[in-house]
């Protein structure tokens, strides 16, 4: 229950690096951490208790490793989840490389060409 | 067991704190790279070994972009008070959702015993059904492979859309570079250089 908790707690603190915080790069670490949490809490929750690894070794019968295996389908999703998060991440610090070309800074207060 | 998740759990909170608060950028990124490597160790020992093989080499690469985004550029800390609206409304915003949370974490299943329906049966058919020993690379590349080729898809179109952002001449800029290097001159070049004749 608790480790549920502080799964959250460090969700909160990744929104609020990218909600208050005034420079990309910052913010681009607040999603970075998110990522984080939400691989972390999906894995916990599919984890059992003096578990295994779902992988079927030598000598291992299928029904022993169905009593005591942890739970394999968060664990496939979570990979995906993995590799599209440094996908995105590279998508997302090429833009800032290039509006710091444009703009010298990385400052979200400085960058402001979409005033109405 | 519980301890020492809960220990390395602290740990990845102390780490972000230090990541999100510090003022120079390069210490930061490096305590983003302490908060995925001590995820890969809970991983680890979550019986998850295939995670956190991934968790390391995508950190590693992780660590490299944003070395890469920080080292190159002015790495001054951004001056100027902080922003009153968006500090006070996330605080209130963050202590209503973690309220809440508090209240819907005591609704799942208990840490350790999870539900596993769908699961069960993937462990016992997955072997025999699909030839492969590890369940998660059967889950992963047989039942669910519409769900990996759509990975493939996104991870293409973000390498490409981050390919295309950061090329550096378009089409205009190699115009211009064929008229520097190979002295090919431009209609405009041709009328100023050569008014007098």
């Amino acid at each position: 229950m608790i480790l549920y908790f502080l799964s959250m707690v460090l969700l909160v603190m990744g929104l609020y690096c990218l909600i208050a915080k005034k420079n990309i790069i910052k913010k681009i670490i607040g999603i970075v951490i998110i990522e984080y949490s939400i691989n972390l809490f999906l894995v916990l929750v599919g984890y059992r208790s003096g578990g295994v690894a779902p992988i079927l070794v030598k000598g291992m019968q299928v029904e022993e490793l169905v009593q005591k295996g942890v739970d394999p389908l968060p664990q496939a999703l979570v990979l995906t989840s993995i590799v599209i998060g440094l996908g995105t991440l590279a998508l997302m610090v090429a833009l800032c490389l290039r509006m710091y070309e444009k703009f010298k800074t990385f400052d979200m207060s400085k960058i402001n060409t979409l005033k109405g | 067991m519980e301890i020492i998740l809960l220990f390395l759990l602290v740990f990845m909170i102390i780490g972000s704190i230090i990541a999100i608060e510090t003022k120079n950028l390069l210490s930061s990124v490096i305590s983003v790279g302490v908060v995925g490597f001590s995820l890969s160790i809970i991983f680890l020992m979550l019986g998850a070994p295939d995670i956190a093989i991934t968790q390391v080499v995508v950190e590693i690469l992780i660590l490299v972009v944003l070395i890469r985004a920080t080292i190159t550029t002015d790495n001054t800390a951004i001056e100027g008070p902080r922003d009153t609206f968006p500090f006070v409304s996330s605080l209130i915003f963050f202590g209503l959702f973690l309220m809440f949370a508090f209240f819907a974490v005591q609704e799942l299943p208990k840490f350790g015993e999870p539900l596993m329906k769908v699961s069960k049966e993937y462990l016992r058919t997955g072997a025999e059904k699909t030839g492969a020993t590890n369940i998660v690379t059967a889950v992963l590349l047989d039942f669910r492979a519409y769900d990996t080729l759509g990975e493939a898809t996104v991870l293409f179109t973000s390498i490409i859309g981050a390919f295309v952002i950061l090329r550096r001449k378009g089409r205009k800029g190699k115009a211009e570079t064929d008229s520097e290097k190979f002295g090919i001159l431009e209609d405009e070049d041709i009328k100023q250089n050569f008014e007098g004749f």
